[in-house]
């Protein structure tokens, strides 16, 4: 435990430092609040603010929640159906790369327009970001298991279906969990983003647009420290569920001693 | 090249579904615009010709998207505004020099991380953090604030591209420069060789393959940004700007034209890199 304080320390001590220098810097040279509030001004912004802030959140979470678990979903269940086709993996794989690569944010307004303005439209966003990612890393983790293993598993008469459920897909788990994570973000700055294209009255994205025109920046800062946390909490949660879940890989074990 | 045919394969199924969902979801305002003319004696074949040809569609076909690209770029003046040439190239600039100033920024800042052990304890924890929140969500008030300040036009939204490229590059860049492995740098010390020579004869060059993956990165974040910049500041055009209007007047085709244009622009900037890079590497003899 100690350890780990001190591991914390360095950081925290740091940030800490930041949002002094920050706040003494704005007041120094009076700083409007129009171009940088003081992490005061945006702290009391915060609290005050909590009603509006937790609607804004509870709207852009579940587009973000849906869009995460359909596209990731669907990423997986894709990279299984084409790995038993080396024909499709080799059509299908370069093209998810490709994909990937692309400004996919910019499909917002197709989607926006298909499923309207409430969340469904930023879900569907994030469907389109989440899958590639999953896909490319799912299909390479589903041949990661190693031929040794597979050779085991026809020495035990397995079928297909048990070698993938007890073998290669534990095996695959690492890369699943490491997809997980990049998509957690891009389904974080998928929702945002889309809201940027038209939203009910409500919504982080929303907020931020509007506010940035009422020249509130407070109110943005504030958005964007709830943005900054839901998305690193949302991060921090699967991969918390990541060290659990395959606590028997490498990158874990070596750590314990 | 052995992968060509498979790709035209999924390539032609993928225009295929293309198609039948252009139909299946266009067709019902086709049914709606002959209504309203007051036309009921259409058959199957013309309601289906009619809703690929849609001047408004719900999904417009690929050879309305290859029609519209081509009225604006090879009929239209490079230099019109209406053209996407003159969209594209604004924000191909913001891109390159946001990407610039980004990965320089990013390098340089890899190199201070891998050198001073404090800031390595102290800032590359907040660095990796920051790769955890939507950073994007930032791009409509840096536009604001930089207005204040009078910067406007292609600077406010190459500093958000430079934003949004520098995080990967950093972290691509440290785990790189780190990437030696211990007996490396201990022949390094046998050899008493000084920290800059460990720096630029070893853990430089070693970096390379990462230098190369977190471009290709660092450039398709560049290019996002600039185009998510455009849209919270529209009246500079570019093709965010288009996409904007697009949305804003029904306009399906020209958002489709201006989303394949960015996709066309982030393809090349990363095959380019792409290329420098496995030149540059076989050179160095990383690949063979």
């Amino acid at each position: 435990m100690n350890a780990r304080a001190a591991d914390l320390a360095p950081p925290l001590l740091f940030g800490i430092a930041v949002l002094a220098l920050w706040e003494a810097l704005v007041r120094l040279f009076g700083v409007p609040t129009i171009i940088l509030p003081p992490p005061s001004a945006i702290a009391l912004r915060l609290v005050t603010s909590v009603p509006t802030l937790t609607a804004d959140f509870i709207q852009t979470i579940q587009g973000v929640l849906a869009g995460f678990a359909i596209g990731s979903a669907a990423g997986l269940f894709v990279a299984i159906l084409i790995d038993r086709s080396p024909f499709l993996q080799r059509g299908l794989l370069p093209l998810g790369n490709f994909v990937s690569a692309l400004p996919i944010v910019g499909v917002a307004p197709i989607m926006v327009m298909w499923f309207g303005f409430d969340w469904q439209s930023k879900a569907a966003v994030v469907v389109v970001m989440t899958f590639f990612p999953m896909l490319v890393n799912a299909n390479a983790g589903l041949s990661s298991a190693g031929s040794m293993e597979r050779d085991l598993m026809k020495t035990y008469a397995a079928d297909y279906f048990q070698t993938l459920t007890k073998l290669r897909l534990p095996a695959a788990a690492p890369f699943v969990f490491n997809a997980l994570k990049i998509n957690t973000t891009l389904a974080m700055i998928g929702a945002i983003v889309a809201e940027f294209f038209g939203t009910p009255t409500v919504g982080m994205g929303f907020r931020i647009s509007t506010e940035v025109g009422h020249l509130s920046i407070d109110m943005v800062w504030a958005t964007i420290v709830v943005a900054a946390v839901a998305g690193s909490s949302f991060y921090a949660l699967v991969a918390l569920i990541e060290r659990r879940a395959t606590f028997w890989h490498a990158s874990y074990r070596a750590r314990q001693n | 090249m052995k992968n060509a045919v498979p790709i035209a394969i999924v390539l032609a199924a993928v225009i295929a579904v293309w198609y039948l969902a252009a139909a299946l979801m266009n067709a019902p305002l086709q049914r709606d615009a002959f209504a309203n003319a007051g036309r009921a004696d259409y058959t199957t074949a013309e309601l289906i010709g009619a809703s690929l040809n849609m001047e408004r569609p719900k999904l417009p076909t690929p050879h309305q998207i290859v029609a519209e690209l081509d009225k604006l770029i090879f009929e239209t003046s490079p230099t019109s505004k209406r053209g996407l040439v003159y969209h594209a190239s604004i924000t191909l600039q913001e891109t390159l020099i946001g990407f610039f100033f980004g990965a320089s920024l990013g390098i340089a800042l890899a190199i201070l991380v891998m050198s001073v052990r404090t800031l390595e304890r102290s800032l590359m924890p907040w660095i990796v953090a920051s790769q955890t929140i939507p950073i994007i969500a930032l791009a409509p008030m840096i536009v604001v604030i930089l207005n204040q300040f009078n910067i406007t036009g292609l600077a406010p939204k190459a500093v958000i591209a430079a934003y949004l490229s520098f995080f990967p590059i950093t972290v691509g860049m440290v785990k790189g420069l780190r990437s030696p492995d211990p007996l490396q740098l201990d022949l390094m010390r046998t050899y008493s060789a000084t920290g800059t020579q460990t720096f630029l004869k070893l853990r430089a060059p070693a970096s390379a393959p990462f230098f190369f993956a977190s471009m290709k990165i660092g450039a398709a974040a560049a290019l996002v940004g600039a185009v998510v910049a455009e849209v919270t500041k529209s009246e500079d055009g570019g093709l965010g700007a288009r996409l904007l209007a697009g949305s804003y007047y029904g306009q399906t085709v020209q958002i489709w034209a201006a989303l394949f244009t960015a996709a066309a622009l982030s393809a090349a900037l990363v095959a380019i890199i792409g290329l420098v890079g496995r030149i540059v590497l076989q050179r160095m003899a990383f690949t063979s």
